[in-house]
């Protein structure tokens, strides 16, 4: 199977890869982990007072298209206000990667990673 | 016994299509497997859909001696794998799994998987990468044995509490199964490279 020249673009240089202190209060963490093939996400947000999510790391152990999903993800939704964040769906990530239906899973894990981590930060705070 | 043009009346009865897999091999259904007579039933069966005893049957008995070598294979291959029997007891009790979809929530456990993935991924980079690769290999084959243990206790008393317990179980399995096949290979590499 052919990945995509996105997927590969993003595969072969991803974006953001990396961690932020979970300590932090001010970052939210979502852990999530495919079964079918077992692979595993992690995506963190950096979020300012105002709600806006000022930056994004992840690390996935997956496949391409699980590595591009969430790669896509952490530059979509830097800028974005924790709402704007919520509303991305998996479809706009598959279909920006044009990822096979075989592939879509990958691109559902993004999603419930970015949900996990925005979960994360909200409970984190004081309320 | 003697060889021959099989009766095909005896064989069906004891190559029936209809029975589960375990009932197949005379075993109980339970998720603890005598491996070793899983192996003895598994020779047995082999034995009686053996091509040579079919040189001169009809086609019809020759057809169902090659569907029979295909459920007894696949029935070793399901009841042998810790992932495929859970996974199979499942089903003969009424739940059909999401293999695609459905993942365990435990973060907890999925943190632990991160870490795991980080620390092959460092190996190379240890003092003896040989060594290292084999420390993540033994903790994983340690955990899998711990969870096919919870799951024998499950199957024990199947309630509707312990099916889905079992459920969690195998999510978490198919991780450490995933896992594991990465481990085995970079030992194989480091194995080539070290010569």
């Amino acid at each position: 199977m052919a990945y995509s020249d996105k997927v590969l673009d993003h595969y072969e240089n991803p974006r953001n890869v990396g961690t932020f202190d979970n300590e932090d209060t001010s970052v939210g963490t979502g852990m999530v982990g495919a079964p079918a093939c077992g692979d595993v996400m992690r995506l963190q947000i950096k979020v300012s007072d105002a709600g806006v999510i000022e930056d994004a790391r992840f690390k996935t152990y997956g496949c391409g298209s699980a590595i591009a999903s969430s790669s896509l993800l952490t530059e979509w939704v830097k800028g974005k206000t924790l709402d704007e964040a919520q509303q991305i769906k998996n479809s706009e990530i598959a279909e920006e990667l044009a990822l096979p239906p075989v592939k879509v899973h990958c691109s559902v894990l993004a999603e419930d990673a970015i949900k996990a981590a925005i979960k994360d930060y909200a409970e984190k705070r004081p309320k | 016994m003697r060889d021959g043009c099989p009766k095909v009346a005896v064989f069906f009865d004891m190559l029936d299509f209809s029975k589960n897999y375990f009932e197949l091999f005379g075993l109980p259904v339970s998720y603890i497997v005598d491996a070793n007579a899983l192996s003895d039933r598994y020779r047995d069966l082999q034995r009686i859909v053996h091509p040579d005893r079919f040189a001169n049957a009809t086609d019809q008995e020759r057809r169902i001696s090659v569907q029979g070598a295909a459920l007894i294979n696949e029935a070793l291959e399901t009841l042998k794998d810790p992932i495929a029997r859970g996974s199979y007891l499942l089903t003969l009790h009424g739940v059909e799994m999401d293999a695609q979809n459905e993942s365990t929530q435990d973060m907890g456990f999925l943190m632990q998987q991160m870490e795991l993935r980080e620390q092959l991924e460092e190996v190379r980079r240890q003092d003896d990468p040989y060594e290292a690769v084999l420390d993540i290999s033994n903790r994983v084959n340690k955990q899998i044995t711990s969870l096919v243990g919870q799951m024998a206790v499950q199957f024990e008393t199947p309630t509707d509490d312990q099916l889905a317990a079992a459920r969690e179980i195998l999510r978490k399995m198919r991780f450490l199964q995933k896992l594991r096949s990465e481990a085995e290979t970079v030992e194989a590499e480091l194995e080539d490279e070290l010569g």
